[in-house]
């Protein structure tokens, strides 16, 4: 790992602060994506600004509507707090199967949104859900978030400080794990909201995306064989030695039809 | 430059002058010479480093000392009583078999203690499920598996 400056953030503002002040400063969630990032030399940066210890940025409020949670909750909190597990019961298991228990006791919703992995979890959750990214500067609904692999429509300098779900009539998250990393492989994330449906695939593709068609189809009936005939295009999927494109496109099918079995238990 | 980490150890305040690089593994076995706990992998995979911060297992290896400042640590050397007896957990690996080289048995016995407290009554397919962040090179897991399922009915009585 190349040499930095570190320090620990007080508040948002202060982080913006020396953000602006130094284009090759780091923010630091749970450095579970950052320190593995730095020390293979992937990411070097000049400063690294710690998030550890804002309180503001932490912690969980839902109600009947929708559910705000901090950029710097852990997964493990989501995966355990009543609040979320009474309102979506889907994002509650989804933060439960993220890694390994040691990840979830360290990682944060808002690193895991930041980085934007091709194979992360939570994206899938919040494109489907349709939630709202809140940063320090505005607040960005989630088809107009994830931009790309690792890429995201953060500008330089803005930081992500919560994220609010709307509460859905029904929802599930089923993902094919690899078993060595536990990152989805292709995971499928159904939200019915009363009044549409979404359905969104991590891990198949270099980001995040949504499948119009089953949405169109769930809509018209919320029933796994809706879903079981429509296939997702090859072309642009993830091939490489964990799955090839053709066996994405196989199981981005068979995890939409067992998410939405899931959702209508 | 160096920078001053202060943070509680094992019930003991601690503190050093590290490199603001300096990973919390190394500031543990290399500043503080608690050598229990190992290096495995130095990526994340192996939970060879698991100790716990603030009651939650974390990977040692991942994470910045700096990132523990203030911090209440507790390593594999922090777990039997000052007499010598040994933490449920441990014994039971000892009862079981739970290891033969005893590389990654530190970061089980970490692990596992955070596992208990979370689900203390786990079935076996839990366990392993839950272990997941664990590798073992050597027992082929029956024996872990056996002693985390002992020491959660010991914990619990
Ligand atoms: C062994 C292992 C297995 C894993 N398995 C999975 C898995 O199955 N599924 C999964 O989804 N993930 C997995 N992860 C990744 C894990 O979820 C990370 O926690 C997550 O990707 C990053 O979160 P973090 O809090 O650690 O962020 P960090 O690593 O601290 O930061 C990541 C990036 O986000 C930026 N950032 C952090 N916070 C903010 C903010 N508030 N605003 C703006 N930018 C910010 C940082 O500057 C950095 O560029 C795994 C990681 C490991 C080590
Ligand atoms: S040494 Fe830390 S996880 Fe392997
Ligand atoms: S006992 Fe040898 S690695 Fe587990």
């Amino acid at each position: 790992m190349y040499s930095f400056s570190y320090q620990k953030a007080k508040t948002v503002a202060d982080a913006a602060k020396v953000l602006a002040k130094d284009g090759d400063a780091k923010l630091l969630a749970g450095g579970q994506s950052l320190i593995a990032a730095m020390k293979l030399r992937l990411a070097h940066p000049s400063a690294v600004i710690d998030l550890g210890t804002i309180k503001e940025l932490s912690g969980i409020k839902g109600d009947s509507k929708a559910v705000a949670i901090g950029a710097m909750t852990r997964h493990a909190e989501v995966a355990s707090s009543a609040a979320v597990k009474k309102a979506i019961p889907a994002l509650a298991s989804l933060a439960g199967g993220i890694g390994d228990r040691m990840v979830r006791n360290m990682g944060t919703i808002g690193g895991s949104l930041a980085n934007n992995d091709p194979a992360a979890d939570y994206p899938a959750a919040v494109l489907a859900l349709g939630a709202t990214i809140v940063t320090n500067k505005r607040k960005i609904a989630a088809d107009e978030f994830f931009k790309g692999m690792y890429e995201t429509a953060l500008q330089k300098g803005e930081i992500i400080t919560s994220v609010s779900f709307p509460v859905p009539k029904r929802a599930a998250y089923m993902k094919f794990k690899n078993p060595a990393s536990r990152y989805a492989i292709v995971g499928v994330f159904v939200a019915d909201s009363g009044s549409g449906v979404r359905v969104a695939v991590t891990g198949a593709a270099p980001s995040v995306f949504r499948v119009a068609a089953m949405e169109k189809a769930l809509a018209a009936k919320f029933a796994p064989e809706s879903v079981a005939n429509i296939a997702v295009p090859e072309k642009g999927l993830n091939s490489d030695l964990h799955a090839k494109a053709d066996y994405r496109a196989h199981l981005v099918t068979v995890m939409a039809k067992r998410a939405v079995e899931a959702a209508m238990k | 430059m160096t920078v001053k980490v202060s943070l509680t150890v094992n019930g003991k305040p601690a503190s050093a002058e590290v490199e603001e690089r300096t990973l919390l593994v190394n500031f543990i076995r290399d500043s503080l010479r608690l050598t229990g706990t190992h290096v495995g992998c130095d990526t994340a995979q192996c939970g060879a480093c698991t100790i716990h911060m603030n009651g939650r297992a974390v990977k040692s290896c991942n994470m910045l000392a700096m990132q523990a400042e203030g911090a209440d640590l507790v390593t594999i050397e922090g777990i039997a009583k000052a007499d010598g007896t040994l933490h449920p957990m441990q014994e039971a690996f000892r009862q079981h078999h739970g290891l033969q080289c005893g590389f990654c048995t530190p970061g089980m016995v970490m692990s596992a203690i955070d596992l208990v407290k979370n689900f203390p009554d786990p079935s076996e397919e839990l366990i392993r499920e839950q272990l997941d962040g664990n590798l073992c090179r050597c027992t082929g897991y029956h024996n872990i598996v056996k002693a985390i399922k002992a020491a959660s009915q010991t914990m619990r009585s």
